[in-house]
C-alpha cells in the first residue's frame, strides 16, 4: 500500500469519567485511510465508533478524556493542536455526518442559512454571495427545486432529504476526509442506497477519503475498500475489504461473517455472537476484551495484548488467529 | 404569521369569556350581601337599597350578567365610593405607572438571569454554576415585600443612595408632559434630563426588587434549556462543522434555549403582576396595585373588581404576545397555526 | 414492608448525598415544634404592650428587639409560627382535596368531568395568582378562613393537572382492568384502585406548594387582608414594621420576615428532597 494517508489514528485512548465509574470506552485504537478511499469501521452497538469518530474531530461529551494516541490530519496532530486551530480545519478539511439527520440540523434555522454559515466559516464565501451558493450545494445533493428548498426548515422536509442537507453541509468546504456515523440509520431502504450512492459519488469528485461507520458487515463490504473491526473499544481486525472476507483471522471477524449469510445482514445478525460486550467500567477487564467470548482463548490471552505493526496490512489483535 | 395572530386572537377568547364571569361572580354569587359590598362598610339601608337599584341588584343574575358585560363594554367599571371616580378613569391613569415599574423590573432580571443562566450551562460545576445554583433556590424563598424593605433600609437608610420610597417622583419634581405615562420615556421625549434622573433614582430600588423576584424562574429555566440544548445534536453538527464557537453559542444554541425561556414568561408575569401589588406598597407607588390596595381597606369593592379585571386582562394580552414572540422565533410554531 | 423498608433506606441515602435536604428535614422539625410549643415556651408575652420599652433594639433581654408598642419581637416571631404554618397547611390540604379529587375524577371518566375540570383550571390561570387571590378574599369576607381557601383556590389547577395526568395512564392499566374484569364498579376501582396511587404524587405536590401557600398568605396579610392586628403573624409583622425601615429600626421587620424566609426555604428545600425520595426515576 503506498497511497498517500489522508488521516493516520495512532494509539487513540478514551475515558469517560461517570459517577459509576470510569468507562474505558478506547484503547489502543489505530487505523489509517488513505486519500480516495473508504474505510468502514465495523463492530455492534456500544463497540466504540462513535466514541472514536468524536474523538478525532474534537467534539466529545465534557465527560470524556482522550488518554493517548494521535490523529494526524496532513502534518497537525488533531488530539495535540489547540482548539482553535481544530476548529479551523473541522468543516474545512475534516468533516463529519451523523445518523438521525432530522435532529442534526438546526430546527429553527432554514436549511439554506446553515449551509451558508458553513460557506463564510470555511469556503472564504462572503456573506453575500453564501446565500446562492448555498442553492448550488443544494442542487449538486440532488436536491430539486434548490431555490425554494433553501428557504425550508428541516421539519418540513423527509429524513432523507435532510440527509442530503447535512451531505451539503458536511462537503460545502471540500474536506479531505469525511467521517460518516451510520448516515443512513433510520431512512428507508431505496434512500439508503440513494444517499450512500451519492457520498460515494462526491467523494470520488473531490478526491476525499472517506471513513464510514456502520454496523453492517454486509453494507461495508459493498462500499469500502478497507474494514476496521471494532470490539469492545478495541480494534480486532484491519484489512482490505477482499483479504477480511477472503481470510478473516480474528474469532470475533469470523464469527460475524458467518453470522452474515449475505447482504441482507443486519444488527441482529451481530447480535446472534454468544456472549455480550463487557461492561467497560469493570476495574478487571481482560487485556483482550473479547477473551471470555473467545472459544479460541489461550493461557497468553489473559497476559497482554499482542503488538500491532507499524505499517499494517492485516493487523489482527489476537494471539490465536485462524490462519 | 398574520394567520397565527389571528388564531392566537381567537383563542383567547375562552379566557376573557372566563375572566369577565369570574369576575362577575366574585361579587354577586357569594354569601352575603353584593349591594352592602358595593355602599360600603358605614352606609345606611336606605342607601343599600339605592345602591341595589342603581346596580341593578334586584334583578334576575342573568340579567345582571347582562348589564355588567354591556357596562364592560362601554368601558364602565363603576364608581370608587372612596374617591367618587369612576373606576376606569382612576386605572388608566395609574396603569403606565404599574406597568413602567413591572415591565423595567422584567427587563432588569433577563439582564441578570439569561447570562447567568448561559454562563452557568457552559461553564458546569465552576464557580458562577454555584451562583446560579444559589441564586435560584434562594430566590424563590424571598419574600419580595421583604427584599424590598431590606433594599430600603440599606440603599436609603445605611447607604443613602436612593430617595425616600415614596412614589415616582420626589417631592420637588415634577412629572415631565404625559405622552406614553411612562416618566423614563416622556422625560426623555421632553429633553428634560434632571426628571429622567429624577424618576430612574426613584424606579431603582421597587425595579430591583421585582427583578430579584423574577430572577430565579428565568435563570434556572436559562441555565437547564441551554444545558439541553449544547448537549443536542444540532450543536454537535454546528461543533463538527467547525463554526466558531461564538456562533455555535448564540446563533445555534442561545435562540433554541430561548424558545422554553419565553414560555416560562407566562408564569413569570403571574408572579411579577401579583408581586407588583407588594412592591408598591413597599414603595409607596402610585400604580393600580396599591390603588386596589387602599380600597381593599375601605372595603370599597368597585375598585377592586375593577384591577381584577385589568390585570387578568393584562395578563391574558401578555401571554398573547409571549405567543406571537415564540412564532416569531419558532418556525414549527409559525405552521401548527 | 419491604417498600417500606426500601424507601427509608433510599431517603437515608438521599439525605446523606445531600445534606442541605437534612438540612431541611432538621428546620421543619424545628418550625412544627415551634407551632405546636411556641406558645409556652416564649419568654414573654407576645400581645403585652409595654411603652417604656418601645422600639428597643436586640438585646439580651429583647433578643429581636421591641416594637412600637413595646411588645417582644422574638415571642411575637415564635408565636406567629402556628398562625402561618396553619393556614399554608390548611389551604394545601384543602387543595389537596378539591385539586386531587377534581383531577382524579377528570382523568378516569374523561368527557364532560374532563372538560369542566380543564376549563375551570385554565380560568383560574388566566388570572394572576395573587391577583386572584386578592380579589378572592375581598369577595369572600376578610378573614383569615378566607385567605385559606383563597390560597387553596389558586393552587387548585396545579393539583388537578398533576392528578388528572396520573389517573389517566391508570385508566387502563393492567391492574385497573383486572378490577373492572372481577365486577368491581367504576367508582370502587376509582377508591381503591385510582386514588392509592394518585396520593403519593399529590403528597410532592404538596410539599412542593407549602413555600408558595406560606408566601401567598403572607403577602396578603401585609397588605392588610385577613390577619387583623394585635395578632401575631409574619406578614402583618413586616407590614408594621415596614414604616420604621426608613427610620432606621430594622428589627421589627427584619426578623418575622427573616422567618417567614427561612420557611419558605425549607418548604421548599424539603419539597425537592421529597420528590426525589418518592420518584423512582430520580433514583441512582
Ligand atoms: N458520554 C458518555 N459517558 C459515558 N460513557 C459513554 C459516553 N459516550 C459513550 N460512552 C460509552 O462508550 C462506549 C462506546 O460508545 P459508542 O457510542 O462509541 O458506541 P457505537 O459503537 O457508536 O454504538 P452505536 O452503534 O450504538 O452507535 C459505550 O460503552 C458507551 O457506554
Ligand atoms: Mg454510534
Amino acid at each position: 500500500m503506498t497511497a498517500v494517508p489522508a488521516l493516520v489514528v495512532e494509539d487513540l485512548a478514551v475515558e469517560f469519567r461517570t459517577r459509576s465509574g470510569t468507562v474505558r470506552a478506547l484503547e489502543r485504537v489505530s487505523f489509517a485511510v488513505p486519500k480516495g478511499e473508504t474505510l468502514a469501521i465495523v463492530g455492534e452497538s456500544g463497540s466504540g465508533k462513535s466514541v472514536t469518530a468524536y474523538a478525532v474531530m474534537g467534539i466529545l461529551d465534557p465527560a470524556g478524556r482522550i488518554t493517548s494516541g494521535r490523529a494526524m490530519l496532513g502534518g497537525l496532530d488533531l488530539l495535540a493542536a489547540s482548539a482553535d486551530q481544530v476548529a479551523a480545519v473541522r468543516g474545512r478539511e475534516i468533516a463529519m455526518i451523523f445518523q438521525n439527520p432530522r435532529t442534526a440540523l438546526n430546527p429553527i434555522r432554514t436549511v439554506g442559512q446553515q449551509i451558508a454559515d458553513v460557506l463564510i466559516r470555511h469556503a472564504n464565501v462572503p456573506r453575500r454571495e453564501a446565500p446562492g451558493r448555498a442553492v448550488e450545494l443544494l442542487r449538486d445533493v440532488g436536491i430539486t427545486d434548490p431555490a425554494r428548498r433553501a428557504k425550508a426548515y428541516p421539519f418540513e422536509m423527509s429524513g432523507g432529504m435532510c440527509q442530503r442537507v447535512m451531505i451539503a453541509i458536511a462537503l460545502a468546504a471540500k474536506p479531505s476526509v469525511l467521517i460518516a456515523d451510520e448516515p443512513t440509520t433510520g431512512l428507508d431502504v431505496t434512500t439508503q442506497a440513494v444517499i450512500m450512492d451519492l457520498i460515494g459519488d462526491l467523494a470520488r469528485d473531490i478526491g476525499m477519503a472517506t471513513i464510514f461507520i456502520t454496523h453492517d458487515l454486509a453494507l461495508a463490504a459493498q462500499r469500502a475498500d478497507r474494514i476496521v473491526v471494532m470490539h469492545a473499544g478495541h480494534v480486532v481486525e484491519n484489512a482490505t475489504t477482499a483479504e477480511l472476507f477472503a481470510r478473516p483471522r480474528h474469532p470475533y471477524t469470523a464469527e460475524l461473517i458467518a453470522a452474515t449469510p449475505d447482504a441482507a445482514a443486519s444488527l441482529a445478525a451481530l447480535a446472534s455472537i454468544p456472549g455480550s460486550l463487557p461492561d467497560l467500567r469493570r476495574l478487571d477487564l481482560p487485556p483482550c476484551r473479547y477473551a471470555e467470548r473467545c472459544p479460541r482463548r489461550l493461557g497468553d490471552c489473559d497476559a497482554a495484548l499482542p503488538a500491532a505493526p507499524a505499517i499494517p496490512e492485516h493487523v489482527v489483535a489476537c494471539w490465536n488467529p485462524l490462519s | 404569521m398574520p394567520t397565527l395572530i389571528l388564531k392566537r386572537l381567537v383563542m383567547t377568547i375562552p379566557s376573557l369569556i372566563g375572566v369577565v364571569i369570574v369576575t362577575f361572580l366574585l361579587t354577586r354569587a357569594l354569601p352575603g350581601d353584593p349591594a352592602a359590598y358595593f355602599a360600603g362598610p358605614a352606609a345606611s339601608t336606605e342607601a343599600i337599597e339605592q345602591i341595589r337599584k342603581s346596580l341593578g341588584l334586584d334583578q334576575p343574575l342573568p340579567v345582571q350578567f347582562v348589564d355588567y358585560v354591556q357596562a364592560l363594554v362601554r368601558g364602565d367599571l363603576g364608581t370608587s365610593l372612596t374617591t367618587g371616580q369612576p373606576v376606569a378613569a382612576e386605572i388608566a391613569a395609574r396603569l403606565p405607572a404599574s406597568a413602567e415599574l413591572t415591565l423595567l423590573g422584567l427587563l432588569v432580571s433577563m439582564a441578570i438571569a439569561v447570562p447567568l443562566g448561559i454562563l452557568a450551562a457552559t461553564r458546569p460545576g465552576s464557580m458562577i454554576d454555584h451562583a446560579c445554583r444559589i441564586v435560584t433556590t434562594a430566590g424563590v424563598s424571598l419574600p419580595v415585600f421583604f427584599t424590598g424593605l431590606i433594599l430600603v433600609y440599606v440603599f436609603y437608610y445605611l447607604l443613602g443612595w436612593a430617595p425616600a420610597p415614596l412614589g415616582r417622583l420626589g417631592i420637588f419634581d415634577s412629572p415631565p408632559p404625559t405622552i406614553t405615562g411612562f416618566y423614563l420615556i416622556d422625560s426623555l421625549l421632553a429633553g428634560d434630563g434632571t426628571t429622567f434622573m429624577a424618576s430612574l433614582k426613584q424606579l431603582a430600588l421597587p425595579a430591583l426588587t421585582l427583578g430579584i423576584f423574577a430572577l430565579a424562574p428565568i435563570a434556572r429555566m436559562t441555565r437547564a434549556s441551554m444545558l439541553a440544548v449544547l448537549s443536542s445534536d444540532f450543536v454537535r453538527t454546528a461543533r463538527a462543522c467547525g463554526l466558531a464557537s461564538y456562533t455555535v453559542v448564540v446563533t445555534y444554541a442561545f435562540r433554541n434555549a430561548m424558545l422554553p425561556v419565553i414560555t416560562t414568561l407566562g408564569m413569570v408575569f403571574s408572579f411579577l403582576l401579583g408581586a407588583n401589588v407588594l412592591v408598591e406598597k413597599v414603595f409607596a407607588w402610585p400604580g393600580i396595585g396599591s390603588f386596589a390596595v387602599e380600597a381593599l381597606i375601605a372595603s370599597d369593592f368597585a375598585p377592586v373588581q375593577g384591577f381584577v379585571l385589568t390585570m387578568a386582562v393584562l395578563y391574558v394580552a401578555l401571554n398573547l404576545a409571549i405567543d406571537l414572540l415564540y412564532g416569531l422565533i419558532d418556525p414549527r410554531a409559525r405552521m401548527d397555526a | 414492608m419491604t417498600a417500606l423498608v426500601a424507601t427509608m433506606r433510599h431517603a437515608r441515602y438521599v439525605v446523606s448525598e445531600n445534606p442541605v435536604t437534612g438540612l431541611s428535614f432538621g428546620l421543619f422539625l424545628l418550625i412544627v415544634l415551634a407551632a405546636l410549643f411556641g406558645p409556652f415556651l416564649v419568654p414573654h408575652d407576645p400581645l403585652a404592650s409595654n411603652t417604656t420599652m418601645a422600639l428597643q433594639p436586640p438585646s439580651a433581654q429583647f433578643w429581636f428587639g421591641t416594637d412600637q408598642l413595646g411588645r417582644d419581637i422574638f415571642s411575637r416571631v415564635v408565636v406567629a409560627t402556628r398562625l402561618d404554618f396553619g393556614i399554608a397547611v390548611a389551604s394545601v390540604v384543602l387543595v389537596f382535596c378539591m385539586g386531587g379529587l377534581a383531577g382524579v375524577a377528570a382523568g378516569f371518566f374523561g368527557g364532560w368531568t374532563d372538560r369542566i375540570v380543564g376549563r375551570i383550571a385554565d380560568t383560574i390561570m388566566a388570572f394572576p395568582l395573587f391577583v386572584l387571590a386578592m380579589g378572592i378574599v375581598a369577595a369572600l369576607g376578610n378573614t383569615v378562613q378566607n385567605i385559606v381557601i383563597a390560597t387553596a383556590i389558586v393552587n387548585f389547577p396545579l393539583y388537578a393537572r398533576v392528578a388528572r395526568a396520573e389517573a389517566n395512564v391508570r385508566r387502563e392499566a393492567g391492574f385497573v382492568e383486572a378490577a373492572r374484569l372481577s365486577g368491581n364498579g367504576e367508582w370502587r376501582i376509582l377508591v381503591f384502585q385510582i386514588l392509592p396511587n394518585v396520593i403519593p404524587i399529590l403528597v410532592v405536590q404538596m410539599s412542593l406548594t407549602m413555600g408558595y401557600a406560606i408566601l401567598n398568605a403572607a403577602g396578603l396579610s401585609f397588605i392588610g387582608l385577613g390577619v387583623r392586628p394585635p395578632t401575631p403573624e409574619w406578614g402583618i409583622m413586616v407590614a408594621e414594621g415596614a414604616a420604621f425601615i426608613v427610620s432606621g429600626e430594622w428589627w421589627i421587620a427584619f426578623f418575622p420576615g427573616l422567618a417567614l424566609m427561612i420557611a419558605v426555604f425549607c418548604f421548599n428545600l424539603l419539597g425537592d428532597g421529597l420528590r426525589d425520595i418518592v420518584d423512582p426515576r430520580r433514583r441512582t
